[in-house]
């Protein structure tokens, strides 16, 4: 999976809850949350989002809650990759599930600015902030993991398994 | 010979059918309990829906308890709550909870003996490493997970590390388990146990009462870790026996077992404390918090909503009333608590204190309902996340205590201690 287009650049334990508030979570509509993705962190990360889009984070990204409805909105925002310099454990496993496309790289993470261009190719795992011309190498998934992604999400990996 | 296993260790090697495992190793395990709630349930069963199996893979070992929105806030949460049911009476899930017999799930499956040692739990809401106080292994996952454990009974680990904390001593007077996680997370931050499971030990942990070990291992998480394991002893089994549905099993670390780090925490250095916006890491005594006026009080919780705690918060508030700027909601955590506070007299003294009196919800906890903040508001509560917008605005601020100094914080209108009201 290739990817294109502008860091959204934030700092370190983006929680769950300023992901997505609690207070809409009376709906699992992936577009309903996508309205109010990040709204406690960025008031206008909303309406500034284009689709393929990046977020690029500090340590422990995604932590509290295990609520899927944090990955899902912000797939659904447009956003296609999230890069940080590490991820919370449940907020990991969700997106390996869900099929949100994450990258542990602490090295590209400093490196890039709020509003650079950045590329990513998830599965070389190779980053470059097209802006400054910089290249970077993100952690490879254990073959485990992989084969999840790989088949589209861990529904995806169960049915065939299953031979659904 | 098996190599030395922590505790975690052993009851993931044993759900797997190996006979040893070790940190990093992938294992596929069989799972005792699948749990979920009214906001992830249904995403689960969505997704549990689209993998064709039709039917769960063991209708006794699904819980369902929708506590987060229920009763249910508004219709949107109605319909959520809705699916929930729908789909637990479609499926024949015995573990289902309605209104007026369902309490927040932490403290409900315990209370009822529906969770016990040697389990290997999964459960869509984030506080399930609660049951790490019985002796059980039990994480947080997302929906998704839970949806294949409804069909499968299985779930993905990687093996983690293990981390032991080991608090001798005597805890002060006044000092309890709220406080000592609050300690720990204080010192490790909110990442210290990012992957890890983390192990409690020691005289302080040993002397105390299951209320407080299941409050410690509740906030596991808010370390980022991903179980938080008690070894079992006679204050567990006292617990269990004649409580859970079916036979437990100890899983004892061995004396050699390997752990990633280890931290000896003086019981004496532990005060009452108390986190600060907008992270549980950041901890100060709460003698050091008298300047911070508060506008409500929430005494409940999955972390604090057990009869101990209802007790502790009682014996403050007993003969006072809540400071005339200050709302205080106590809610205890299941019909049975909310019961013990009648039959012990504890639910007049809140009332009698003015304070208000909840049927079981997780509501305020996650800013879903019953005590929602206004903008610049703060809360003192007995609950287990202070993020940016966790309790209402994105403006106001909780703070996390024990029942004790929750107490004492409403009847003082500022952030303080029980000895401040004499």
């Amino acid at each position: 999976m290739k990817f294109k287009g502008t860091a959204h650049r934030y700092g370190r334990d983006v929680d769950t809850d300023v992901i997505i508030p609690a207070r809409y979570l009376n709906t699992s509509d992936p577009a309903e949350l996508a309205k109010h993705c990040l709204e406690d962190l960025d008031k206008e990360f909303v309406s500034k989002v284009q689709p393929g889009d990046i977020i690029v984070a500090d340590e422990n990204f995604g932590c509290g809650s295990s609520r899927e409805h944090a990955p899902i909105a912000i797939k659904a925002a447009g956003v296609d990759v999230v890069i940080a310099k590490s991820f919370a454990r449940i907020f990991y496993r969700n997106s390996i599930n869900t099929g949100l496309a994450i990258m542990e790289c602490p090295e590209a993470v400093d490196a890039i600015s709020q509003g650079d261009t950045v590329s990513v190719d998830a599965d070389a795992g190779v980053i470059v902030d097209e802006t400054t011309g910089q290249t970077f190498t993100a952690q490879p998934f254990p073959p485990f993991i992989k084969e999840i992604i790989e088949a589209g999400g861990l529904i995806n990996r169960t049915k065939a398994k299953l031979g659904k | 010979m098996a190599r030395p296993m922590t505790m975690a260790e052993k009851i993931l090697a044993a759900h797997a059918g190996l006979e040893e495992v070790e940190p990093g190793q992938l294992i596929e395990c069989d799972l005792d309990l699948v749990l979920s709630n009214d906001v992830t349930a249904p995403i689960a069963i969505k997704e549990f829906e689209k993998i064709g199996t039709g039917t769960v893979f063991d209708p006794t070992k699904i819980a369902l308890v929708p506590d987060h929105y229920v009763p249910n806030k508004d219709i949107k949460s109605a319909e959520q709550a809705k699916i929930v049911r729908d789909f637990a009476k479609k499926q024949g899930i015995t573990h289902y909870y309605e209104v007026g017999c369902m309490g927040v799930e932490h403290a409900l499956l315990p209370e009822q003996g529906v969770v016990g040692a040697g389990d290997l739990i999964i459960g869509a809401d984030s506080h399930t490493c609660t049951y790490g106080a019985l002796g059980a292994f039990a994480t947080g996952v997302g929906s998704t997970d839970a949806g294949v454990g409804y069909a499968t009974g299985k779930a993905w680990f990687k093996v983690p590390e293990s981390i032991l904390f080991n608090i001798e001593g005597e805890l002060a007077p006044g000092v309890v388990g709220k406080d000592v996680i609050l300690h720990i997370i204080g010192m490790i931050g909110v990442d210290g146990a990012l992957y890890q499971a983390m192990e409690f030990t020691g005289s302080a942990i040993k002397s105390m009462s299951m209320e407080e070990r299941m409050s410690i291992s509740n906030m596991a998480i808010e370390a980022g870790g991903k179980a938080g394991l008690i070894e079992v002893d006679d204050i567990t089994r006292a617990y269990l026996d004649g409580r859970t549905e079916r036979p437990y099993t100890e899983y004892h670390p061995d004396a050699d077992a390997v752990y990633a780090k280890v931290y000896d925490i003086d019981a004496a250095d532990i005060v009452p404390t108390v986190s600060f916006p907008h992270l549980p890491s950041n901890t100060r005594p709460a003698a050091e918090a008298r300047d911070i006026r508060i506008d409500q009080a929430v005494i409940g919780s999955c972390t604090n909503g057990r009869i101990e705690d209802m007790r502790q918060a009682a014996e403050v508030l007993r003969g006072r009333t809540v400071h005339p700027d200050v709302r205080c909601i106590v809610i205890p955590a299941t019909q049975l608590v909310y019961r013990q506070c009648m039959e012990e007299g504890l639910t007049d003294v809140f009332l009698d204190a003015n304070c208000a009196v909840s049927t079981p919800t997780c509501g305020p906890c996650l800013g879903g309902y019953m005590g929602i903040l206004a903008a610049g508001e703060r809360a003192i509560a007995t609950t287990n996340r202070n993020f940016v917008g966790r309790m209402g605005d994105p403006t106001s601020e909780v703070y996390l205590s024990s029942p004790a100094v929750a107490a004492a914080s409403a009847v003082l209108g500022h952030i303080g201690l029980p000895e401040d009201l004499d």
